[in-house]
């Protein structure tokens, strides 16, 4: 029976995944970074997407009090920050955090501040939903792998 | 000496095991790289720091086959790190981007990118990256067969300096111009092999005087906005020339251009402030000392950093003058250009009163005497000192073609121009663009604005941050110009990218050319790369000039393709009186037109006459004439420059570009 959950949390990973594709929250991207991972690197996504968090939490804290800022004008930096996240967002595969940074970009283009505080508000939202889903997963495959790590005595 | 790529074992399995650098500031990104990279069987190195990426190419140029870096870093442009790359080490640099954005793509491409990917990167193209160095293997092979070109097909030839094999046919490997120590003067038509360069050599093209004088003839020819190299190579008919050779010789053009720019933007800012003061420069040039040559501080600057010592001052100098093209007013009537020297031409050449005298002491900028025709192109002259440098595979033989010749009228009062200005060391033309019956400074060997070693050093210094501040301090006071300078001296001291100062003074000049002196103390002082305070030796200047003269003429033509006018988008017309126009940054130090003209060159060839107008004891020179291409080759590098900068003309940059190609040639020379 044991063995039945390492199919079924596999079963379950695979669900997930599915929906996150569907919903466009990740791309083929993510399926590349799957496919980098293997016995030499056997804890590349997790390692890569950790990263990613990393540094996307910083960079919105900065964009955050960039636009909190009254006197912000610093469009370009903004720019910059956006660059970057658009960078690493797309290379993650985390597709619907990505064009959001890209209209958030256009907004700071253009200097529409406005704009900015909304697209910034959808950023968040966005990468809150992208940082839950990729957590369910790595549980999911975590427990996938405990399950099928495990290994009965054979029966006699 | 040869230094030979090492033949690495992977020869065979290339390229498994082809060595990347990665650089990017993002580490998501970069661990991705690396992985995807490492899964390519590439053997990775990373950084997330463009300057640690410079130094660990920098240790050893023969560590790393390919570089892929980003192009939004904090610490360094990825663009600067590209140019960078490929002037010093000449290695395929491949960009990468989230933003694919068109125009930023193309500034990839023009600033050498072999490639330009945007993220998220997938494997495959990774998997085809390698193409990137086996193809510049084979061109370099190919671009150095001039004629008869054999290629020796082998895969770590590429940059691999055959350079051993350079030879009197001065072929060089812009690699190895270190090593490049006959590199002759002949410049043969079409750079033609070196029979001799047997083993391991890597053809090159070479651009000779002439083949660059037809390259130039063929960008003039067909206009700026049209001189691509396909057409550039049908007009220039010549055998054994390849599309690529074309194309990599314009590119090469660019790439120091903008690179000149920079930092002559960079040196203008620094002295802004001070160019206001410079009426009672030019006064007090007379009293220039030779501490105001200051070449020597070029050495920082860019990326001639391979010259040391006195070469690097004069690149300094050669590039600070370069970027002065604007600073040398030379006193001629003629418009003295440095050929090269933009549209700007004004090269601002502390009065000439004292021509005679400069010899005399502190190597006074020997002003190059600018020829006293009009057409005078002083960059002509100042070419030549780019040759030596040869910093980029030999596309830097900007064949400065000669310099008009300058009549004595238009020696330039150099002397006062504590000779900062035009330490060219020699006083033959040839380093800047100096003709060697140009650039006569009184009746004393001319001094070649551009010396060649100036321009070698003014070419690898330049990008010295730091020498430029030397110069910001150019206080409108020629005099004291030249007593800050005061290292000038020696004729080795290139005039430190001063020119940035000289420009900034220049501009105070400029309104008031006549004999004031100031301009030109801020000018001598900014040493103009390439001016290396001529100690009163002109007559060694002369023997300087001569020896690089081939190669000067090598590198000079584009030189004075002003790198200002590549920046500065918004051009605008320079013709404004002698002012000099700060634009972005950069100086533009526009003479005044006395006749001359200096137009806003969108495109269009400096239509400046190379006038040198005459102020007293200025040698401005300007840029050529409309469609003249100044003689030797720079006319159309600089109309091509202009064009692509948009009507800012930058003579300095001219020079700087044509010092970075020739910083190396000109450090060989010079030695």
């Amino acid at each position: 029976m044991l063995g039945l959950d390492a199919d079924r949390l596999r079963a379950d990973l695979n669900r997930l995944l599915a929906f996150l594709f569907h919903q466009g929250i990740l791309d083929e991207q993510y399926l590349q970074l799957q496919q980098l991972q293997d016995e030499s690197s056997p804890n590349f996504v997790s390692e890569v997407v950790n990263i990613y968090f990393h540094e996307s939490e910083k960079l919105l804290r900065n964009l955050r009090s960039l636009l909190m800022d009254r006197e912000f004008s610093d469009y370009d930096k903004m720019g910059i920050h956006l660059n970057q996240f658009i960078g690493s967002s797309s290379s993650i595969g985390a597709k619907r955090v990505r064009n959001v940074c890209v209209a958030f970009r256009a907004a700071s283009d253009q200097n529409n501040r406005a704009g900015c505080l909304r697209a910034l508000e959808l950023l968040e939202h966005e990468y809150c939903i992208l940082k839950n889903k990729l957590h369910e997963l790595f549980q999911i495959e975590q427990q996938r792998l405990l399950a099928a790590g495990v290994r009965y005595p054979m029966l006699n | 000496m040869r230094v030979e790529r090492v033949i690495r074992d992977e020869n065979d399995s290339f390229p498994v095991g082809m060595r990347v650098l990665a650089v990017d500031d993002d580490p998501t990104c970069l661990l991705l790289l690396e992985t995807l990279l490492t899964k390519c069987k590439y053997n990775v190195t990373t950084t997330s720091q463009a300057i640690t990426a410079l130094k660990m190419l920098r240790e050893n140029k023969n560590k790393f086959d390919l570089v892929i870096s980003d192009v939004h870093m904090p610490d360094m442009d990825g663009f600067k790190l590209l140019e960078l790359v490929g002037l010093e080490m000449d290695l395929p640099v491949i960009m990468l981007s989230a933003n694919g954005d068109t125009k930023l793509v193309m500034k990839g491409i023009t600033h050498g990118a072999c490639d330009y990917l945007l993220k998220p990167v997938r494997i495959e193209e990774l998997q085809n990256i390698w193409q990137h160095v086996i193809r510049r293997k084979k061109f370099d092979r190919k671009d150095r067969n001039g004629s008869g070109s054999q290629d020796k097909p082998y895969i770590d030839s590429s940059e691999a300096a055959g350079f051993g094999n350079v030879d009197q046919n001065g072929k060089f490997n812009k690699k190895r111009k270190d090593q490049n120590e006959d590199e002759d003067e002949e410049r043969d038509e079409n750079g033609h092999d070196n029979e001799d360069l047997s083993t391991q050599k890597k053809p090159r093209v070479v651009w000779s005087v002439e083949l660059h004088r037809k390259f130039v003839a063929a960008v003039n020819q067909l206009g700026i906005e049209k001189a691509v190299p396909k057409k550039i190579l049908e007009l220039m008919n010549v055998e054994n020339l390849t599309r690529e050779n074309v194309a990599s010789h314009l590119q090469a053009l660019f790439l120091n251009l903008t690179d000149l720019v920079t930092k002559f933007r960079l040196y203008l800012k620094r002295i802004s402030c001070v160019a206001n003061q410079q009426a009672n420069m030019v006064a007090a040039l007379g009293s220039v000392d030779s501490s105001h040559l200051r070449m020597g501080t070029m050495n920082g600057l860019g990326n001639f950093h391979t010259l040391a010592g006195p070469d690097q001052i004069h690149n300094a100098a050669f590039t600070s003058f370069q970027h002065g093209g604007v600073l040398r007013r030379l006193n001629t009537p003629a418009g003295v250009g440095i050929s090269g020297l933009p549209s700007s031409g004004l090269v601002q050449l502390s009065p000439v009163q004292n021509l005679g005298n400069t010899s005399t002491n502190q190597s006074k900028l020997q002003s190059f005497v600018i020829p006293g025709n009009h057409n005078a192109n002083i960059l002509q002259g100042m070419p030549m000192s780019l040759e030596f440098d040869q910093l980029q595979n030999n596309r830097a033989a900007s064949h400065v073609g000669q310099f008009p010749s300058v009549d004595n009228t238009t020696v330039l009062p150099v002397s006062s121009i504590s000779g900062s200005l035009i330490d060219a060391g020699c006083s033959n033309s040839p380093l800047l663009g100096v003709t060697s019956n140009s650039l006569l400074l009184e009746g004393s060997s001319q001094l070649p604005t551009l010396h060649a070693s100036n321009l070698r050093d003014s070419v690898s210094g330049f990008p010295n941050r730091s020498t430029l501040s030397d110069f910001t301090s150019i206080a409108p006071a020629s005099n004291e110009l030249h007593g800050s300078k005061a290292d000038i001296q020696n004729q080795a001291s290139p005039i430190s990218c001063n020119a940035g100062k000289i420009i900034s003074s220049a501009p105070q000049d400029w309104n008031a050319p006549k004999k004031d002196a100031p301009y030109q103390s801020n000018v001598p002082s900014c040493s103009i790369n390439s001016l290396r305070a001529v100690n009163g030796d002109m007559a060694q200047l002369g023997q300087c000039l001569n020896q690089n003269n081939p190669i000067f003429n090598r590198n000079v033509g584009f030189d004075f393709v002003d790198p200002l006018s590549i920046k500065c988008s918004e051009g605008e017309n320079l013709a404004m009186e002698p002012s000099v126009i700060e634009k972005e940054g950069y100086l533009m130090v526009q003479p005044s037109r006395q006749g001359s003209y200096i137009p806003d060159n969108e495109g269009e060839n400096f239509a400046m006459e190379p006038s040198v107008i005459e102020k007293e004891g200025y040698l401005i020179v300007q840029p050529r004439r409309q469609g003249s291409y100044i003689p030797g080759n720079l006319g159309s590098l600089e109309g091509l420059a202009s064009a692509m900068a948009k009507p800012c003309y930058s003579p300095v940059f001219l020079a700087q570009t044509s010092s970075n190609f020739c910083s190396k040639g000109l450090s060989d020379v010079v030695q």
